[in-house]
């Protein structure tokens, strides 16, 4: 299995995701992970899309997506000519003694607290999954409380845009 | 970018439009207001929309009051709403043109379930409006309410749910244009009572606002050029012709590419008559049940060239093991089937009939076919035809042979004639025994295999068609299914001929179970044939609905029956073709093997070139079954084999 980035571009229509995560789940595919937001085209919507299976399974479950009336464009992302982030909301134990340590590694993976209790932090990181594993391998011996984490976010390096050439009403 | 602008047929032009015909002033006239309701109405009149299968109920009730005063649209009331999706995809596959029902929220909205899966699975233009709940009811769990957009998600094209009067005629348009372009398939339109009562300015042409669906490719020549080339260069191409040649219309280009060619043709069950059968080139049937010649022709081939065709678990049988050599010219307008099941080494999206058309063009263009083309593999088709012809071995119980009965319904009735059927045994050898001499004749439920599809499609095709004889080919567990339309048939005389292959059983099971399960026959008597309690008994059944009952137990009543039934044209005919049980589906492919293992009658497999053992049925499990023996048939097709046709 490998892992695969997509992006689709959709009609911000009702149902929409559940048009497109019914069809992952009909042709027996795994959703890593699914992100959904705006994107800078009114009405479009932007999907990025984490898949785990072979390239085959891959192409057929994008030209299955593209059937799908409100899909306007599918890129799959490639991780070396792409920005990959995911963003991260982790809530760690601390005491007076653990703190000082907890905030080095904070410092280290360049991450931030959004909030600070006598009993706890909460640590926002924004990164590439890589490093949000490292923070959270680095963190689990402090006791981890609670955890939020968003799908992953991914836009290609350059100046070009998977929106060029969409028609625009 | 598709925002075609609909078409306004004049002919349905509302008679509000027609009158003054001042529509050449500058000022655009302010638009009627209309409710939701009559909206729906309008947009099925403009949209060229002549008949509508349905049943009303609460949450579609507004809809039915302004559809009693249309003239353009004829409503036809069903009995059951799965035979209104059934007769609107009979409709369709007849003739080509969007088959539309209409239901009511929940329960009747559910019960198009079934006939909106078939129309997915076999790509069929079929336009579904429901009524919803008031749209403040919606997830209250409200009366009939049923989420149906979400139930169909899977099973449809594309669907909408309508909850303002304005969205109304653009969505019915949307609808109708997606059903019917591309590939074809089913396309919902779910309408919240509120949206059907209130009233909103009427705006006609619409502009279809579809961003993401380009249904037509452009078709890459250059793969033209390398199909072409392949064709040249092969020496044992099939052209592997599936349904979509039928739903393309291509027909014709199909028969010129044959011909150009001299290529061997197989055509799938969804294919029947996309290719006369009586065309030299056709081999009939691939398969579970198809013919040796069509079978092994693909197993043996070096060059398929699918038209149209998925490559379906029922014609490929074990599909690492499908055509071992042959190199893959696929041909579809939808671009997730080719690669799907089979690599392809060509593959070509686009129309069957624009890409049949190039490719014969791309084939001229190379010299065309040599002197006597694929001269070697014909002659081990010929042969093939030769020596395994369509047939069957009469039952050794003295009753009748559904294949005969079949043979003669076809003979007699023609190719002009359509044919329905259902799903089992029946529907096998109305496939097999029946000749197809033009697309469109044979309607069936290919992909979904639903049992109960055979009456109320044949009632949608005779409303499509009405100058054509319509036989609904059924078995007695599918006829009591979807029976009940024969009040459909009978009030709105709509004379169909619906032949009841009586074998008393859910034949195709019993013939799983003979073969595969020691002659346990779980479950499969249904007592309505020979020697039974006969309930229901067919031919009061049908009597009781008004149509004509006839009864036919023996041979010399066959032909006289369906004489019979040709001649009436004022009622329903309903003949109980009461015939051996025993009777089963040859040639057979068993279920998970490779294609090379087909069996031409019982304990009876073909010989082949290579080394390859049969992979076939256990010579033990066909042993210890009963013995009939290795039944070379008795009435093989022998005429027909000499001239090349498959069937009768």
């Amino acid at each position: 299995m490998t892992r695969h980035v997509l992006s689709l571009l959709v009609e911000d229509k009702p149902g929409l995701l559940t048009r497109v995560a019914g069809l992952f789940a009909r042709r027996g595919f795994n959703i890593e992970s699914l992100a959904v937001g705006n994107c800078e085209v009114p009405g479009l919507s932007r999907i990025t899309a984490v898949v785990d299976v072979e390239e085959l399974p891959l192409e057929q479950v994008t030209k299955q997506l593209n059937k799908l009336i409100n899909v306007i464009k599918i890129v799959e992302l490639e991780p070396e000519q792409s920005v990959l982030h995911e963003h991260v909301l982790i809530k760690v134990k601390v005491d007076a003694g653990t703190r000082p340590q907890v905030l080095e590694i904070v410092e280290l993976f360049r991450a931030q607290v959004v909030d600070v209790t006598p009993e706890a932090l909460v640590i926002e990181l924004v990164a590439g999954s890589q490093r949000t594993a490292g923070l959270l391998r680095m963190l689990e011996p402090y006791g981890i409380r609670e955890m939020a984490q968003s799908g992953l976010l991914a836009i290609g390096r350059g100046p070009k845009s998977i929106t060029e050439r969409i028609p625009r009403s | 970018m598709s925002t075609p602008l609909t078409p306004l047929p004049s002919a349905v032009r509302p008679a509000s439009r027609a009158a003054g015909g001042d529509s050449h002033t500058t000022r655009a006239p302010e638009p009627e207001l209309l409710t939701g309701a009559q909206a729906v109405v309008r947009t099925l009149e403009l949209i060229g929309v002549t008949d509508v299968f349905g049943l009303p109920g609460g949450a579609i009730l507004p809809v039915y009051d302004p559809l009693m005063d249309s003239t353009a649209v004829r409503h036809i009331l069903v009995r059951h709403e799965q035979g209104a999706g059934h007769a609107a995809e009979g409709y369709a596959a007849a003739s080509g043109r969007v088959g539309v029902c209409i239901a009511t929220s929940g329960p009747g909205a559910t019960n198009l379930v079934t006939a909106i899966a078939d129309a997915y699975m076999d790509s069929v233009p079929l336009l579904a409006i429901t009524g919803q709940v008031f749209s403040t009811l919606m997830g209250t769990d409200a009366f009939q309410e049923a989420d149906i957009v979400g139930i169909t998600m899977p099973i449809t094209k594309h669907s909408f749910l309508v909850k303002q009067a304005a969205d109304i005629p653009a969505a019915i348009a949307a609808a109708h244009h997606i059903a019917s372009t591309g590939r074809p398939g089913p396309v919902l339109v779910d309408i919240t009572k509120d949206a059907q009562q209130e009233t909103a300015p009427f705006v006609w042409p619409v502009k279809l606002d579809l961003p993401g669906y380009r249904p037509i490719a452009k078709v890459h020549g250059k793969q033209v050029q390398a199909a072409a080339q392949l064709l040249a260069a092969a020496q044992r191409p099939v052209l592997y012709v599936g349904g979509g040649v039928v739903r393309a219309g291509a027909a014709d280009e199909l028969r010129v590419l044959a011909d150009l060619t001299g290529a061997p043709a197989v055509t799938t069950l969804m294919a029947r008559g996309a290719l006369p059968d009586s065309h030299p080139a056709n081999l009939g049937m691939p398969g579970m049940h198809g013919t040796v010649p069509a079978v092994l022709a693909l197993q043996e081939s070096d060059l398929l060239v699918a038209i149209g065709a998925r490559f379906d678990d029922r014609v490929t049988g074990k599909a690492s093991l499908f055509a071992p050599d042959a190199k893959v010219v696929h041909i579809d307008i939808d671009p997730a089937e080719i690669g799907k099941i089979r690599h392809a080494d060509v593959p070509i999206v686009g129309d069957a009939k624009e890409v049949l058309g190039d490719l014969a063009a791309a084939f001229r263009d190379q010299g065309g076919a040599a002197d006597q083309p694929y001269a070697a593999w014909w002659a081990r088709l010929r042969d093939l035809q030769r020596e395994f012809p369509l047939g069957y071995t009469e039952p050794d119980d003295g009753l009748l042979s559904p294949q005969h009965v079949i043979t003669r319904i076809g003979e007699l009735s023609g190719p002009e004639a359509v044919y329905a059927s259902g799903v089992g045994q029946h529907q096998m050898w109305a496939a097999q025994f029946i000749g197809y001499e033009r697309p469109n004749a044979w309607l069936n439920s290919g992909g979904a295999g639903t049992m109960g599809y055979s009456v109320p499609a044949a009632m949608g095709a005779k409303v499509a068609q009405p100058d054509r004889v319509v036989w609904a080919i059924d078995g007695d567990g599918c006829f009591q299914m979807t029976n009940q339309e024969l009040a459909t048939c009978v009030i709105n005389r709509i004379p169909i001929k619906v032949a009841v292959i009586n074998n008393s059983s859910l034949g195709m099971v019993r013939q799983w179970q003979t073969l595969f399960y020691d002659g346990r026959y779980s479950n499969t008597h249904l007592n309505t044939g020979h020697g039974t309690v006969r309930v229901p008994d067919f031919v009061k059944l049908a009597e009781a609905y008004g149509a004509l009952g006839i009864r036919v137990e023996t041979e010399d009543q066959v032909d006289d029956a369906i004489r019979l039934a040709l001649e009436t044209d004022d009622r329903p005919v309903v003949i109980d073709f009461v015939v051996s049980a025993d009777a089963m589906v040859w040639p057979m492919v068993p279920q998970g093997v490779s294609n090379s293992g087909v069996q031409y009658a019982r304990d009876h497999a073909p010989s082949w070139d290579g080394d390859e053992a049969p992979n076939g049925l256990d010579a033990d499990m066909a042993a210890d079954a009963q013995g009939d023996g290795p039944g070379a048939p008795q009435h093989g097709t022998g005429a027909a084999v000499a001239d090349g046709g498959a069937g009768a």
